[in-house]
């Protein structure tokens, strides 16, 4: 059965924040700043979920905050799967 | 034909087009604000409240900070992908770019203006640059991400180490040799600030409870913590976007900095550098910025309470107003004597101008994206 989709309006919001609020210590681009590179590159090696866990619960000890107050684990799950994927472009 | 009034012809021609081009004028109420998704930035002008024009091929600039030459003309912008611009304000043109690191974070400019200095995170260290010609004259490496970058009187410049826990200061005085102190501050310095009189320099701490602070003009003393225990144990809240200690917020001897992890304005007098109180504001603060005569201190805040903006007045110690300026505000810009400030909301695609005495909206301008504001007048001032 296929992983549920977050409608398109949500996509769109996530997309917005991935790019703009994770881009914070990301980078819009996501080639990393404060925080690591999150291009499919970097990505490609480490468990699916463990980085949906990350985003989900953030990692103590470093500077990644939870985002689970912020979107279901659904959610991570369908931005993970973009990030490896490759990230699309915030349109707004 | 006589050769002489052709040529006197021919500088009056050059002489008026030049005069048709670009009116003299100076550049103290001008300013430049980031349109960060698109490379770009907008030349604005704090008098007319208006934008003059603008400026492409900046690279990346999702995190991107402005020095400026201190004849006011040149901006220095520093941007994500670590690209180094410098853009003539006057010309509204790129005077010259260098790509200088693979991951950047900000700048500074020496006491004199002769240097430019930018922070890096990959590779991390800074690196020494000619103002005129943005030649490299030297690098310090640090096998670290530097944060909080700030010019200190003499040729120095002080900064942070995230991954290190220390505070370096590097003397430029011969800038092709740089010679480093370095200070063990604490857990994870995420931004500094410098005082108005480049003596204090202080290091917030994202990993621990509390602020490093090192007095510049007697280092051999070395980095000693104050605001221990702010958060007294408990637990903090997530941090959605790192507070940015630019700017010191400071009334009389009363200090204000942004809480980590909490919804407060911490107050410190700067006497002795405790405690003094704290103020209750609306979310975890980003930027916390006293008005240039420091009778109100505006604060506004991290995602998602980064629509609000909050105003403190530092007579009364209590928020005063409470603005909707737009969505996603992330930067904030007072006038050189601070009758206005001019606020960035990344999600509207406006700046937003407001009256700080009537907090009425004076006008709103359009820009895409917008991030920082920067003005001409941080030229004349330690710690810009």
């Amino acid at each position: 059965m296929a992983a549920t989709e977050p409608t398109p309006d949500r996509q769109r919001e996530l997309i917005h924040l991935v790019r703009q609020d994770c881009g914070s210590c990301h980078g819009m681009q996501l080639t990393g700043g404060l925080g690591l590179p999150l291009t499919p590159q970097t990505l490609k090696d480490r468990p699916f979920d463990g980085l949906v866990a990350t985003v989900y619960y953030g990692r103590p000890g470093t500077a990644m905050p939870p985002w689970k107050s912020i979107m279901s684990e659904k959610e991570a799950e369908w931005i993970v799967r973009q990030l490896v994927a490759g990230f699309p472009e915030d349109v707004r | 034909m006589n050769r002489l009034p052709a040529l006197l012809w021919a500088s009056l021609l050059v002489l008026l087009s030049a005069c048709a081009q670009q009116p003299l004028r100076g550049t103290g109420d001008l300013g430049i604000v980031i349109e960060r998704a698109d490379g770009r930035v907008a030349v604005v002008d704090t008098t007319a409240r208006s934008v003059l024009g603008r400026i492409e091929g900046l690279g990346d600039l999702s995190h991107a900070s402005a020095v400026f030459s201190r004849d006011g003309r040149y901006a220095y912008i520093f941007g994500r992908d670590g690209g180094l611009t410098k853009v003539d304000i006057l010309l509204q043109r790129i005077d010259k770019r260098v790509m200088q690191a693979g991951n950047s974070i900000g700048g500074a400019i020496s006491q004199d203006g002769r240097l430019v200095v930018a922070q890096n995170y990959t590779p991390g260290g800074i690196k020494v640059f000619d103002a005129v010609t943005l030649e490299l004259l030297s690098e310090v490496p640090t096998q670290s991400k530097v944060v909080g970058l700030a010019d200190l009187p003499g040729q120095r410049f002080a900064y942070a180490l995230f991954d290190k826990g220390e505070i370096w200061v590097s003397d430029l005085s011969d800038p092709r040799h740089p010679v480093t102190q370095q200070f063990p501050a604490g857990v994870q310095p995420y931004d500094g600030l410098v005082t108005p009189d480049g003596r204090h320099y202080m290091a917030g701490l994202f990993g621990e409870d509390g602020i490093a602070l090192l007095d510049t003009w007697k280092p051999e003393a070395g980095a000693r913590k104050i605001l221990e225990n702010y958060g007294r144990g408990q637990e903090k809240l997530p941090v959605f976007k790192m507070p940015h200690l630019r700017g010191w917020a400071v009334a009389g001897h009363q200090a204000y900095l942004p809480a980590i992890g909490r919804h407060e304005v911490l107050i410190v007098d700067k006497g002795t550098w405790k405690e003094t109180g704290r103020i209750q504001v609306k979310g975890q603060p980003v930027f916390v910025m006293a008005r240039p005569d420091g009778r109100q201190v505006w604060v506004n805040f991290a995602f998602p309470d980064n629509g609000w903006v909050q105003v403190i007045d530092t007579l009364k110690g209590e928020v005063v107003q409470t603005l909707q300026p737009g969505k996603a505000i992330l930067h904030m810009e007072f006038t050189p004597r601070g009758e206005a400030v001019w606020l960035s909301a990344r999600d509207d695609h406006t700046v937003s101008i407001y009256d700080t005495q009537t907090f009425a909206r004076l006008a709103t301008l359009p820009a895409k994206s917008p991030s920082g504001i920067f003005f001409t007048s941080r030229a004349a001032r330690t710690g810009f």
